[in-house]
């Protein structure tokens, strides 16, 4: 089916097509979402905030905003971000700033879910330090290119020409 | 628009990623719908954002997770759709067929409304039509009627015209009716004019041969039954019709002469 037919049944509630898209980005998320708040139990009820969450703001998705996959990534980052600032969270768990999405790939022996897994870690071995940074905040933190800019302290062309290399790399890695 | 420069500018990763903005959002669409390279490119780097994303995931406990939120929101599988299933297809389908027979109808009086405009359309030129071929009869009659009390009128005198020269097989004849200065010229026996020719009438006297000309007969063409009405306030002793240019002669061309008739003493 098209993306765009499947899209549409979901605006209008239908539940097999919300458990295609489920499994289409479930996983992609559950990625960005562990990243943000480091903890398999926090991550999974954070998951379900946001397909919930996903669920019930159907109808205010539109193709011409963005693609629906930024659209629940979008979903994803915020709510993570959110837990993070709760009082309950914080009591928990140390600043996490420092960490970039790789360190998890190089420490964690429970890595044995993604299908890709193995062709990643080649990548991220192989990626330059600089790339690090920048898929970081733009992917996993949802940064604007003005923030990131900021945030690494260069140019906004210097951001957007870095990350398409960075992505290119990347989609030789696993797109083949 | 140079495509590649476009792709290679880096925009589309960052709009995947979400870091644009409202504006350039909607213009990376419309570009994507327009140009297929740009939204293959799209669908390339989103694939791998995902790959790379899902890479970061922990554990592959996504189908317990689902059923967690399939049981938060209610969605029970098929035991829900067993119960609403039937009133649903009920529902749709008659209003499918409620929207389509309505359709149907709609375009069956549109349909008839332009067919019965048409209809009016066109019993309204036969009448325009029939109304002028009334008055054409009307004013024929009247014509008709002119004539024949012409032709009864005691005061009327008919002078024959006779074919002169190289012309000898026209003819014409002139019923002057000198109570009220007029003739009426009868000119059935004269062929059309060439293109650029009229007939020019003369009224002349005969000692000595002076000409006088009626004037043109620029309607000789269209006028149906070559009846022709001229003032004549002359003493007329004959009278002749001469072929001229275009808008007439000073005095006749003698050698286009076509016909010529002497009014009687008597």
């Amino acid at each position: 089916m098209e993306l765009e037919t499947l899209i549409e049944n979901f605006k209008q509630k239908d539940e097999k097509a919300f458990e295609t898209l489920y499994n289409m980005y479930s996983e992609s998320m559950q990625g960005v979402i562990y990243n943000i708040v480091r903890d398999k139990d926090i991550a999974e009820e954070v998951m379900q905030d946001v397909f919930i969450k996903a669920w019930h703001n159907a109808s205010s998705y539109s193709s011409e905003k963005g693609r629906f996959f930024t659209w629940i990534l979008n979903i994803a980052r915020n709510a993570a971000i959110d837990k993070t600032r709760s009082k309950a969270f914080k009591k928990t768990k140390q600043n996490l700033d420092a960490d970039f999405f790789v360190d998890i790939l190089e420490s964690s022996d429970s890595l044995d879910s993604s299908t890709d897994a193995i062709g990643i870690k080649k990548f991220v071995k192989k990626l330059k330090e600089k790339c690090k940074a920048v898929i970081e905040l733009l992917y996993f933190k949802g940064f604007t290119q003005v923030e990131a800019s900021e945030v690494l302290d260069m140019p906004v062309g210097t951001i957007k020409t870095r990350n398409r290399n960075c992505i290119k790399e990347l989609r030789n890695m696993v797109l083949e | 628009m140079d495509i590649q420069a476009y792709i290679e500018s880096g925009i589309l990763e960052l709009y995947v990623a979400g870091a644009l903005s409202e504006k350039e959002n909607k213009e990376v669409y419309n570009l994507m719908l327009q140009y297929p390279e740009i939204l293959q490119e799209v669908l390339d780097i989103e694939s791998a954002v995902i790959k790379l994303t899902a890479s970061v995931s922990p554990v592959k406990n996504n189908d317990k997770i689902l059923q967690a939120i399939k049981a938060h929101l209610g969605l029970n599988g098929t035991d829900s759709k067993v119960i609403s299933m039937p009133r649903y297809n009920w529902v749709t389908y008659t209003g499918w067929a409620a929207s389509v027979i309505l359709a149907i109808g709609l375009f069956w009086t549109v349909t008839q409304n332009k067919q019965l405009q048409s209809d009016i359309q066109i019993s309204k030129t036969q009448q325009e039509l029939l109304e002028t071929q009334i008055a054409n009869a009307n004013s024929s009659l009247e014509e008709a009627n002119t004539l024949i009390s012409v032709l009864r009128d005691n005061n009327i005198t008919k002078i024959p015209l006779a074919g002169q020269g190289n012309f000898a097989s026209t003819y014409a004849n002139v019923y002057w009716d000198k109570s009220n200065d007029r003739i009426y010229l009868d000119a059935q026996g004269l062929p059309e004019p060439p293109e650029g020719k009229v007939y020019q009438v003369w009224s002349l006297t005969l000692s000595p041969l002076t000409p006088t000309s009626l004037g043109t007969i620029d309607d000789f063409i269209t006028d149906d039954n070559k009846i022709f009405e001229i003032e004549n306030a002359n003493a007329s002793e004959a009278f002749g019709i001469t072929l001229e240019p275009a808008g007439g002669s000073e005095t006749p061309t003698m050698e286009f002469l076509y016909t010529l008739g002497v009014v009687n003493a008597s």
